[in-house]
């Protein structure tokens, strides 16, 4: 789960992580306000979004007087912010962050991420802030610090300070420095994110070490132990579909293409979605209604994925271990009772009660495309797709 | 021989007296998989289908000699679960668990290695479909009948997608030794390089199928172990050609964050030291077929 710059800042200043004076504010009038309450003469004007290259797309704004900061809030509000990072979609802004501005004499960059091949948690840190940490990787991968940490004791002092010195700090900022090292990996650990991103950290003309951006991202499986941060997510940051999805218990990633596709299980939705791509199409979604896949979440999902109006074929693959085909062809059937669809659907079963599963499509009478493997079932799809697209399927073709 | 797994092979069942735990438990007796009792805290002295339940894995494995154990436990708790089966000794663990947060995994592989390397545990997946060892034994959830006996390995991250390598191999006819499910979680126990050192070293195993998909750097480290120690042919398919970078695709490790971490990069990296690559999902059994005769 990702979060707003400004709760990370909250949660990290609560671990002992410096962060400039900000408030936040949801129309213009508030954030000349806060501007006034925060006070000096710079101020920065940032959209909370949850998605990377703001700067870049024009959702960070230097404004110099109240007004300023009024019109960048105008402006920003409401305003949809594509940047390289959020896909075409973009992200709508409906809360902003005020700052007062920091004299800059160095910026850097920090990073907490879980590394899936040691199996801990690693440092990453930077004397080349403020870019990305991909185009760091590629330019500068000489300035790239990593640092694991052993999971039986933690992080230690003396490796914040490695990183410190590493990173070319002065005496008189090293030690701030280090509780900024240790306070991050704290909340890291204590509260099971995945990924702690400070980027970038800079260091004032007065030897300060502070947070100027903050990004964390939570571990999905943790959360039942973390009511606080469960309740800082933000659904209007979400695709909507999925949003609807995950609260309904099933796994759900919208995509561009045309097919819709219902499967259980996630690498064998991902080879679904394969094979359509194989056989000339492109899926509308990743959809992975999970193992006990009773008719209720079969229609859940045909319910979501006819949601989606570039959706013109639907293919369901079902492989049943725990399953029973008999139970999820009751459920295509009833789902597709309930609520026609005006685009073909294919239905593939295998596994438990394959030929009970069969004949309830079969007796059903209803226009369902059937298919006996995953080969036929992308093949059928796609070609149903192609010769109608628009109006009823008429033929059943028989498997 | 088979890997992991044998008729013989006593096992526990920890969260027996749950729902999950009970339906399974009574799958895996009906295969003929050797159950010798099952662990809830709290519910010893009582017993389900026939079997004792005990209050502690060590008290479990006291009186019943068993050797592997397979966790139904809820995630809260599950790798509490996993760590209590290493200190009971048990040999091979199988986590069904799915939803177990990352850090908690880092621990129990922590833990895990205060034993020496000939004491540790084998601890497969979590979030995993277990393991079967077709006509002798099951410890996981798989269907036993789509598995024919036979002489090809299994490795994969899912479990439908392996139940469909296993039905597309039973309808030409090729046999499994073992299926092994390693779990679709970032911070798993046994990894693919792991599972492809006991079927090169295992006599029954003449080839063995791997199912990778997006995210995580394991296909990368398989392929060099495949490079450097295996010398019975791997047939491999890598899930998510069409997965977008970022997007995490149902299981908590298929996403793809870095360099490598593609469907087609894998693929790639897997042809360099010679895997014969199933074209496409529907043609991983005749892809097996193909190498088991060109080797035979």
């Amino acid at each position: 789960m990702d979060i707003h710059e400004y709760q990370a800042k909250e949660i990290l200043a609560k671990f002992g992580v410096p962060i400039p004076k900000g408030a936040l504010a949801y129309s213009p009038e508030q954030a000349a306000y806060r501007a006034r309450e925060i006070g000096g003469k710079l101020w920065v004007v940032k959209a909370q979004v949850h998605t990377g290259g703001r700067g870049k797309a024009g959702g960070v704004r230097l404004c110099r007087s109240e007004d300023e900061v009024s019109d960048a809030a105008d402006e920003l509000l409401g305003k949809k912010l594509v940047t390289h990072q959020s896909g075409p979609a973009g992200k709508i802004v409906y809360r902003l962050y005020v700052e007062g501005g920091v004299s800059i004499a160095r910026e850097l960059y920090l990073g907490f991420v879980l590394d899936r091949k040691s199996e801990r948690v690693m440092v990453v840190a930077s004397a080349a802030g403020g870019m990305e940490i991909e185009d760091i990787a590629v330019e500068q991968p000489k300035s790239i610090i990593r640092v694991s940490v052993e999971p039986a004791v933690g992080m230690q002092a003396f490796q914040a300070r490695e990183i410190a010195f590493a990173l070319g700090l002065t005496p008189a900022q090293i030690q701030h420095a280090v509780s900024v090292i240790m306070g991050c990996y704290r909340a890291f650990e204590e509260l099971d994110a995945t990924m702690v991103e400070i980027n970038p950290l800079i260091v004032t003309d007065a030897d300060e070490v502070i947070a100027l951006d903050a990004k964390m991202t939570f571990d999905d499986n943790a959360l039942f132990r973390h009511p606080a941060i469960a309740e800082l997510r933000d659904k209007s940051q979400e695709d909507a579909r999925e949003t609807r999805a995950a609260d309904r218990g099933l796994a759900y990633v919208g995509l561009t293409g045309n097919i819709g596709c219902i499967v259980n299980g996630a690498g064998l939705a991902m080879a679904t979605m394969d094979m359509i791509k194989l056989a000339g199409g492109e899926p509308a979604n990743f959809l992975d209604i999970g193992g006990g896949a009773t008719p209720e979440r079969v229609a859940k999902a045909f319910k979501l994925v006819t949601s989606d109006a570039n959706v013109e074929a639907i293919l369901v693959n079902i492989f049943a271990g725990i399953n029973r085909c008999d139970w999820v062809a009751e459920g295509v059937v009833q789902a597709l009772e309930k609520n026609p669809v005006k685009v073909p659907v294919i239905v593939r079963l295998a596994g438990t009660h394959v030929e009970e599963g069969r004949k309830i499509l079969a007796r059903s009478g209803l226009p369902i495309i059937r298919a006996n493997t995953l080969a036929e079932a992308a093949n059928r799809t796609v070609a149903a797709w192609k010769n109608d697209k628009s109006s009823h399927i008429k033929a059943v073709v028989n498997a | 021989m088979t890997i992991l797994l044998d008729r013989a092979t006593a096992v526990l069942v920890q969260g027996i007296t749950g729902k999950i735990g009970s339906f399974h438990a009574k799958e895996m007796i009906d295969y003929g998989t050797n159950i010798v009792g099952g662990v809830t805290p709290g519910k010893g002295n009582s017993s389900v289908h026939g079997v004792p339940v005990f209050d502690t894995m060590k008290e479990a494995v006291e009186k019943t000699g068993a050797t592997a154990s397979i966790v139904f436990v809820p995630p809260p708790f599950a790798a509490d679960s996993i760590m209590e089966a290493a200190d009971a000794g048990i040999r091979t663990c199988v986590a069904i668990t799915d939803g177990i947060p990352a850090q908690d995994m880092i621990k129990v592989k922590r833990y895990m290695r205060r034993y020496r390397a000939e004491n540790r545990m084998c601890l497969i997946g979590p979030n995993c479909a277990g393991v079967i060892s077709p006509g002798k034994a099951l410890l996981g959830i798989m269907p036993g009948n789509i598995y024919l006996p036979g002489k090809v390995g299994i490795v994969g991250r899912s479990g439908t997608l392996g139940y469909e390598a296993a039905a597309q191999m039973m309808d030409l006819g090729v046999g499994v030794s073992t299926s092994v499910g390693i779990g679709g979680d970032p911070i798993n126990g046994s990894s693919f390089r792991d599972i492809l050192e006991l079927f090169e070293a295992d006599p029954q195993t003449e080839a063995v199928v791997m199912i990778g998909e997006i995210g995580g750097p394991q296909e990368a480290e398989a392929a060099e172990f495949i490079r450097d120690h295996m010398r019975k042919p791997v047939i491999a398919y890598v899930a998510g050609l069409s997965a977008p970078k970022g997007r995490k695709m149902g299981h908590a490790g298929a996403i793809i964050q870095a360099f490598g971490e593609s469907a087609s990069e894998k693929v790639e990296i897997l042809r360099e030291v010679g895997v014969a690559i199933a074209p496409t999902p529907a043609e991983i059994g005749v892809t097996v077929e193909t190498i088991l005769r060109r080797a035979a």
